[in-house]
């Protein structure tokens, strides 16, 4: 009935503190800006990490080769060599669902054209890959099977590889040094971005892996092995068949480890994600206390503003305040320095999101429900820390209220 | 066919603080008809205090029966007693109690916006600027209490207590904090006031402001000890007067 009023004479109170009531929002100001923001980059990240993964290609399983021990230094995956061509052909033969075979032979260089150079990674691969890899051409024509058969000096470059060696030229159809060879670009590639891990993938070499193998990385064994199965069903079964093609060709018997490890898209998208899930939570965990801090500040303002208005509550019942409209005052006082702290700390959480992605480059996903949830939390935050002081100020005895010293 | 606007019949308050027993008021009955203007007297620990809070209906008696206007208030719960505050009484204090950093205006409303009524800012506005001039205050309604004399600032608080249009006015100590001059001009609002039929209950210990009202009930030990009318009346214009003339005897004489 007279809830109207209760909200004027709150608001009169808080006016009359203005300093007061402003720092004390800022402290949920804060702390709703600093959930909203380091959530925001927290799921960023964990969108990016997702959007990277799928890059890498659906419904994909890799095949790195073991790593070695030479003179205690560890190679790494890749490192033993024991993957062979042949491998990759009994793959594409034997194992049912499987669409696509890329053998993978990674290695850098300094490439040149003309007067410019630059130090890239080149990749051998098989025609395959640009679809395993989901990965169009923004110009020219990939490499063929022939191409690869026959070890030709041709390659395909990415968009950063591009625009460093050949500036504004169409590279198509021009010649790339690389260790002296003379190669012919034949595409481009569209640009794809920052990899999970960082590194520009667009700053890249590709060429048919018998031409890396002969004429830049040497050697003859394959770092891994990309395969591709038809659908996300014959990840596992593939998956299965692929070990025990590779124990069997590598003459691996009874429980002696393999020499080599296969891993599937979904493995490396849940590590993935899993780790910018704990990221989000840490990051939301650490802004959720200062939230609460901020509702302690909320809780310790008011009841200093209980005690110091010990009067004023005292003279507010003598002329006919019930317990309860103090008790709603008060409450009113808290959960609006929470909501109006909550609103602010939103904006505020946006606003240093989107500062953070364009100067750092950080990505960040704000969710309107992210929004909704911290607004709600905000005005619980008043609620939960406004009650206490609120309730010790209705239930104070209106004679010791007005002697109050 | 006058009944009385405040009836006690044999009211007792006694408090419990530890083991001992403090029987504050021990059995008062009284009667206070609609105009009077009573002074409630007495040294500390007469139990004064502690009548004119249940007086106010800040405080219920421990026994015996209140009458205010006809109703028995004596078994009310708090907020029936708030309402019975807000609506019956108007209160005075010694230190005026007025709200710190908020206007004379905002200070007199305080009262209407916990009333029955829901009233419009405007309405608000009006019946205490209203008000507010009634107590000579005219042009101050934006001031703050610091911006304002002790004097004022009573008269702000005597504002704010008739803003509901009471039955009877309280006042506890109303010239405690004020120069002599101020306390008979507060005596003549109070006077001014009960002319009109208001009724007045004020607790002083100074004989000198209890001889501005009609009646003096004296306290001693929880009882009344003597309860008569004012023989010898000061009018707040007469008082005015003679201090103004000392005021310049003292002047001649310098």
């Amino acid at each position: 009935m007279r809830f109207g009023s209760t909200f004027k004479v709150a608001f009169r109170a808080l006016r009359r503190n203005k300093l007061r009531s402003a720092l004390t929002a800022l402290g949920i100001i804060i702390g709703v800006g600093a959930v909203i923001a380091m959530v925001g980059i927290g799921n960023g990240a964990k969108a990016q990490v997702q959007a990277q993964i799928a890059s890498l290609g659906q419904n994909v399983i890799l095949v790195f080769s073991g790593s070695t021990t030479a003179s205690g230094i560890r190679t790494g995956w890749g490192g033993a060599g024991t993957l062979k061509i042949e491998d990759a052909e009994a793959i594409r033969r034997e194992v049912p669902g499987v669409i696509g075979v890329s053998e993978e032979v990674v290695s850098t260089s300094q490439v040149a054209a003309g007067n410019q150079n630059w130090f890239t990674r080149v990749l051998g691969e098989s025609p395959d890959y640009l679809d395993i890899r989901q990965w169009p051409l923004a110009a020219g024509a990939p490499f063929t099977d022939q191409d690869v058969r026959s070890a030709n000096k041709v390659c395909i470059i990415g968009k950063t590889t591009a625009s460093e060696v050949f500036g504004n030229d169409d590279p198509v159809g021009q010649t790339l040094r690389i260790k002296n060879v003379p190669f012919i670009v034949t595409g481009v590639l569209t640009p794809k971005g920052l990899s999970a891990q960082g590194p520009d993938q667009d700053d890249v070499v590709i060429m048919p892996y018998t031409s890396a193998m002969k004429r830049v990385a040497g050697g003859t064994t394959l770092r891994n092995i990309n395969v591709q199965v038809a659908s996300a069903a014959d990840l596992a079964p593939a998956q299965q068949q692929i070990t025990s093609l590779l124990r069997q060709r590598h003459n691996i018997r009874g429980d002696r480890d393999d020499d080599f490890t296969v891993r599937n898209q979904q493995e490396i998208a849940e590590a993935a994600t899993a780790t910018a899930d704990v990221m989000t939570g840490l990051l939301g965990a650490i802004a959720g206390v200062s939230l609460v801090v901020g509702g302690i500040g909320i809780m310790n303002i008011m009841l200093v503003s209980v005690t110091e208005r010990t009067r004023e509550i005292g003279t507010r019942m003598a002329v006919g305040a019930h317990g309860r409209d103090i008790l709603t005052q008060f409450l009113i006082e808290a959960v609006s320095l929470s909501a109006v702290g909550g609103l602010l700390g939103i904006a505020l959480g946006v606003s240093a999101s989107k500062v953070l992605s364009a100067v750092k480059h950080w990505p960040s996903l704000i969710s309107p429900m992210s929004i909704l949830v911290a607004f709600l939390v905000s005005a619980a935050v008043g609620i939960f820390f406004g009650f206490y002081p609120a309730r010790t100020a209705a239930s104070l005895d209106p004679i010791d209220a007005l002697r109050y010293e | 066919m006058n009944a009385p606007v405040v009836q006690l019949i044999d009211v007792r308050k006694t408090y419990r603080s530890g083991e001992m027993e403090v029987h504050a008021v021990r059995g008062v009955s009284l009667e206070i008809h609609r105009g009077e203007f009573v002074a409630l007297m007495g040294s500390s620990g007469s139990g004064k205090s502690t009548l004119m809070n249940i007086l106010g209906c800040l405080d219920r008696p421990s026994a015996g029966r209140y009458l205010l206007d006809g109703t028995d208030v004596s078994q009310l719960n708090r907020d029936q007693l708030a309402d019975i505050r807000n609506g019956k009484l108007g209160f005075v204090f010694q230190s005026f109690n007025l709200l710190p950093r908020t206007s004379a205006r905002e200070n007199v409303e305080l009262p209407l916006l916990y009333g029955a009524r829901n009233l419009t800012g405007q309405e608000l506005r009006a019946k205490a600027d209203h008000v507010l001039s009634s107590v000579g205050l005219e042009g101050r309604e934006d001031h703050h209490p610091s911006q304002l004399s002790g004097g004022q600032q009573q008269r702000v608080a005597i504002a704010r207590a008739l803003i509901n249009e009471p039955e009877v006015l309280l006042a506890d100590e109303p010239t405690g904090n004020l120069d002599s001059r101020t306390s008979i001009e507060i005596m003549g609002i109070f006077q001014e006031l009960n002319d009109r039929g208001i009724t007045v209950i004020m607790v002083t210990h100074e004989p000198d402001i209890a001889s501005f009202a009609q009646r003096n009930v004296v306290m001693r030990d929880g009882l009344v000890r003597s309860d008569r009318p004012v023989t010898l009346r000061a009018t707040a214009a007469d008082e005015l007067l003679k201090m103004v003339s000392v005021d310049q005897l003292a002047a001649l004489e310098s």
